[in-house]
């Protein structure tokens, strides 16, 4: 038999796209679905017309504490936000002086967001963070140049839940890689020694730590050396979040290829160059969900460090209502507003990571 | 020329960490500078734990392994040597899926060499021309067939001029159709000088290219002849049960 005659592709029969083909094949393909769609589309309606009349149509949008108080339980009171707002999201730091959290937030949350690019990924990046660094401290604790001095337990609000998620994040990681390859090394005592942070820190929940960092410490410390409150809690953040992440980068580490190392090796090239150059940029890469997910996390942690009396975004909020008994019935609509912070911040970081998993993913063709 | 054996086992045994299987058992072998060996012998066998000795892959525990005139031990500035001066070729290519091909190549003259990149790029394309494969220097490994990454594992490991090259079943992992690219690509390279030492089953290429053609099994040398000879007449009973199976059908 012989058959050299070529066959040209054909579309697959039967196959639509466009709006109406998803419906019908997604929404009504059989008679359960139809009956399916129905049920939750209805209650999807019903739900969403109940939240659009309390969150909208009977809501008061101004800090008028007398309409709040007509409109209790049919309507959602909007003002609680105007009244206290600006308390919520600055916290505890002098009303007079919160142009300088604003622009130093502006900045920290400018260079971190420019770090996020690849295009600035070279050698003046480190530079810009490190002057970053001395504005942005400058800015806030003031004492020169003119500034009044404020102390760092007067720091508040969303200008503090950046600055400890932004440094604990960017001390945790090389710390979690350093660790992650500390637990494969050849040398038992590195080995051990990196072992036994991570289980001593993941045994503990963070907001023992944390008190640990801010009341036990300073009973270790000498006479006379006393370590800030923000440093203590930094350290602790960097601490827990560091151990988390060293597991899960350990992962990626455990992921990769045995014949990668050996071929490495077979080049000549050196331990640190292995790591830096074919190991982390594969192992990380496998990871990057996952550190997300660590990132995250320490970024709604940092709302523990209330416990130290440090007022965050989370704590600020109890701070500003607990003790006004006059607006504390709408704690809901003010817990709305920051999840609705929460949420934003926490979106764009895990968009960010899809991005750079896809970006990535561009050398992983098969 | 230099008249002493490049690489020279003397009495090496090797037993396996994790399980205290004794690998490599009383090896004493010479490989001549520019020879062409190949190594053959069951799975199993310690072929391919033989010269992955040479670059200390693999560690031995007792005997001695000279390489080029460096005694290999726990001295890493010996390791370091000699892994300079020998290129290795793995059954699975290992090249670096998270760098182009032109990356995976200037790699360790750069880092290691410490190569100006403008020259390291040149020298990279050159051999990425020897190997026939320069239209993809840009490409990432894993957008290439198995023959073409093949053949980019050996342009990589040529690129450090390397006094000796091993060959780890270079073949192996390949499709039926990919395996003569890789090995037109291996006879070009014996013109060159170099020692060459090859496990590989192409009983073809054995013949067509080989010095000397090692039979091992059960961690031992069996026998050792010049390829016409080794499979006209083997020796040993072992040897010849092998070549049935690999040539019996």
């Amino acid at each position: 038999m012989k058959n050299d005659q070529m066959i040209d592709a054909r579309p697959m029969p039967g196959r639509r796209t466009g709006a109406v083909a998803w419906v019908r094949a997604n929404l009504l393909g059989s008679p359960l679905h139809v009956l399916l769609t129905l049920l939750v589309g209805g209650s999807l309606a019903w739900a969403l017309y109940g939240a659009f009349d309390w969150a909208v149509l009977y809501a008061v949008a101004g800090a008028d504490l007398q309409a709040c108080n007509d409109a209790r339980g049919a309507g959602a009171c909007w003002g609680v936000v105007a009244e206290k707002g600006r308390f919520i999201v600055m916290g505890r730091y002098p009303e007079a002086e919160h142009w300088r959290p604003v622009i130093a937030t502006a900045l920290m949350l400018g260079v971190v967001l420019m770090s996020c690019m690849p295009r600035f990924w070279n050698k003046a990046l480190p530079l810009i963070w490190a002057a970053m660094l001395v504005l942005y401290f400058t800015l806030m604790r003031g004492g020169v140049l003119g500034l009044t001095p404020v102390d760092t337990d007067q720091w508040g609000g969303f200008p503090l839940t950046v600055m400890l998620t932004v440094i604990s994040m960017t001390l945790a990681f090389p710390l979690a890689v350093l660790v992650a390859l500390g637990r494969r090394s050849h040398m038992p005592a590195i080995r051990s020694l990196c072992t036994t942070y991570v289980e001593l820190i993941r045994g503990v929940p963070l907001i023992t730590l944390l008190f640990m960092a801010s009341f036990m410490l300073p009973l270790f410390m000498p006479e006379g050396v006393k370590i800030d409150v923000m440093v203590r809690v930094v350290v602790g953040i960097t601490l827990f979040s560091g151990a988390y992440m060293a597991e899960v980068i350990r992962g990626g580490l455990q992921a990769l290829p045995k014949g990668q190392l050996e071929a490495a090796d077979s080049l000549g090239l050196s331990y640190w160059q292995t790591q830096r150059l074919i190991v982390l940029p594969q192992a990380l890469a496998t990871v990057v969900p996952s550190i997300m997910n660590t990132f995250i996390g320490l970024f709604k942690d940092t709302s523990l460090v209330t416990i130290v009396s440090l007022y965050e975004l989370t704590g600020a909020l109890g701070l500003a209502l607990n003790s006004d008994a006059d607006w504390r019935p709408f704690k809901l609509e003010a817990y709305l507003f920051i999840t609705l912070i929460y949420f934003v911040c926490c979106l764009a970081m895990s968009r960010y990571s899809l991005w750079i998993e896809q970006r990535t993913a561009v050398s992983k063709v098969r | 020329m230099n008249q002493d054996p490049i690489i020279r086992f003397e009495g090496v045994n090797k037993w396996y960490a994790s399980n205290g299987y004794h690998v490599l058992r009383d090896i004493q072998l010479d490989f001549k500078r520019g020879e062409k060996v190949v190594i053959c012998g069951p799975s199993g066998s310690g072929k391919s734990t033989l010269i992955r000795c040479i670059n200390a892959l693999e560690e031995y525990q007792e005997g001695r392994l000279t390489v080029d005139g460096t005694v290999l031990g726990d001295d890493v500035k010996g390791i370091e040597k000699v892994r300079r001066e020998v290129g290795m070729v793995f059954q699975q290519f290992n090249l670096f899926p998270h760098l182009t091909v032109l990356d995976n190549l200037i790699l360790s003259p750069t880092w290691v060499a410490r190569m100006p990149r403008k020259e390291a790029v040149e020298r990279a394309m050159q051999q990425l021309e020897r190997v026939r494969i320069a239209e993809h220097a840009n490409k990432y490994p894993l957008q290439l067939s198995g023959g073409q990454q093949q053949r980019v594992a050996i342009a990589r490991a040529l690129c450090l001029t390397p006094k000796i090259m091993l060959f780890d079943e270079p073949t192996s992992a390949l499709d039926p159709e990919m395996i003569k690219e890789v090995l037109d690509v291996m006879i070009e390279l014996t013109g060159q000088g170099m020692t060459m030492l090859c496990v590989t089953h192409e009983m073809g290429f054995a013949k067509a290219v080989a010095d000397r053609v090692i039979f091992m099994d059960q961690g031992q040398v069996i026998e050792q002849a010049p390829p016409e000879q080794f499979f006209e007449h083997p020796q040993t009973d072992r040897a010849q049960d092998f070549l049935s199976k690999i040539l019996g059908h």
